[in-house]
């Protein structure tokens, strides 16, 4: 097999064998889609791999579409008004433990705290002391919460710091039980107060309070 | 669109190139046809990764590809590509009548059938560097570049491919001369 050989046999091929040409159709067809593809706005990514299969794509952007739905639905159905509440209340219960700010007026007297709250406030808080139930008073202070002030009582139980947050609102009278940041949250009513109690008391001593402080 | 006009001076006029490899690597009209213009879209898609350089040997390479993945879903559902096959065995075998005619234009046609069918049995790794290299004209390099592989693979595929080619080819005329 030398190389006249070669070029024999290229020759015949050459002069012989079919070249295969584009037809019309699909030219235009190729320009058709080229056109509308630009027109659409649609630019070249070439940051992608080359051999990256069209329906891939595809299918990513159907994945991306599905969780950020699904994402979406999952965050407008949660955080409701009453959840940036939680959060709020949550927040000034980890503030009060941190910046040495617990109590206003530091007192286990019920008679010393509830008076100093009268000008501070427009409501009377009501304030209890529970050591013989096992829920020594600590002390009270005033918080802003919900966009106004409010009344904190602070209980201890074994140790637990308990915030009591308390305000007149009798809008939502419904029981709640629930967690924050890995907090207890308990909100009860009483007559037209608002209670809301902040702990990392468990949630069945923390249930306890309720009737307590009635 | 600045991009549709790129698309149009340095890829479309390699149209003919890139249905011409896709034709004779699946052997179906309108797959080569679909073949190309998905390479078309991809091309479009990714012009702006040419840089300058040469687009034929860039959109060969992706017709090439195009093929190869519909070559491969042939063979994990075979069907067409065996029947193909088949067809032009009877294609190729009305020849053996027509053996002693003397008209030159026949002969011609026989020579084309007897060169197309050669072709054609041949593998596709080397059916298509006889393809780019005699019909496209192709540098070793550009094929290398289009099927991904060595320069020298190019050169020895392309030497096993006529060293077939011409037993293939011997045992064709043969077939026709006994006819």
């Amino acid at each position: 097999m030398d190389e006249s050989d070669d070029s024999e046999l290229s020759g015949l091929i050459r002069k012989h064998a079919t070249m295969y040409r584009a037809s019309q159709e699909l030219e235009s067809s190729v320009r058709t889609e080229i056109t509308l593809q630009a027109a659409a706005g649609r630019r070249p990514i070439w940051f992608l791999a080359r051999h990256w299969p069209i329906w891939r794509t595809v299918g990513i952007g159907f994945g991306f579409g599905i969780v950020s739905t699904v994402l979406a639905i999952f965050m407008l159905g949660q955080p409701g008004e009453s959840s940036v509440l939680e959060r709020e209340l949550v927040s000034s219960h980890v503030r009060s433990l941190m910046v040495s700010h617990l109590t206003d007026i530091a007192s286990s007297d019920q008679h010393t705290i509830k008076p100093w709250f009268q000008g501070k406030l427009n409501y009377s808080p009501p304030v209890k002391d529970l050591a013989g139930e096992g829920f020594p008073l600590i002390g009270g202070r005033l918080d802003f919460l919900n966009g106004r002030t409010v009344a904190a009582i602070v209980y201890q139980r074994h140790g637990h710091l308990i915030n009591v947050f308390i305000w007149p609102d009798s809008s939502n009278e419904h029981r709640k039980q629930t967690t924050g940041q890995g907090y207890n949250l308990l909100k009860w009513n009483v007559g037209n107060m608002q209670y809301w109690a902040v702990s990392d008391l468990n949630d069945i001593e923390l249930k306890t309070l309720p009737s307590l402080l009635r | 669109m600045a991009y549709a006009r790129d698309f149009e001076t340095l890829v479309l006029p390699h149209l003919h190139a890139a249905f011409n490899l896709a034709r004779w690597l699946v052997r179906d009209d309108p797959v080569a046809e679909d073949m190309v213009q998905d390479a078309c879209l991809r091309a479009f898609r990714y012009i702006g990764a040419l840089r300058g350089r040469d687009a034929r040997p860039w959109l060969l390479g992706i017709v090439r590809n195009n093929c190869y993945t519909w070559l491969e879903e042939q063979r994990i559902a075979p069907g067409q590509v065996e029947l193909d096959e088949h067809l032009i065995d009877t294609l190729a075998s009305p020849v053996h009548g027509q053996e002693g005619d003397p008209c030159a234009a026949l002969d011609r046609k026989h020579t084309r059938q007897l060169v197309d069918t050669a072709i054609r049995n041949l593998a596709p790794p080397f059916r298509e560097v006889v393809i780019l290299r005699e019909l496209e004209d192709m540098s070793y390099a550009e094929i290398a570049q289009i099927a991904s592989i060595p320069i020298g693979t190019v050169m020895s595929r392309l030497a096993r491919a006529r060293a077939e080619l011409r037993i293939s080819l011997a045992t064709l005329m043969e077939g026709r001369g006994n006819g």
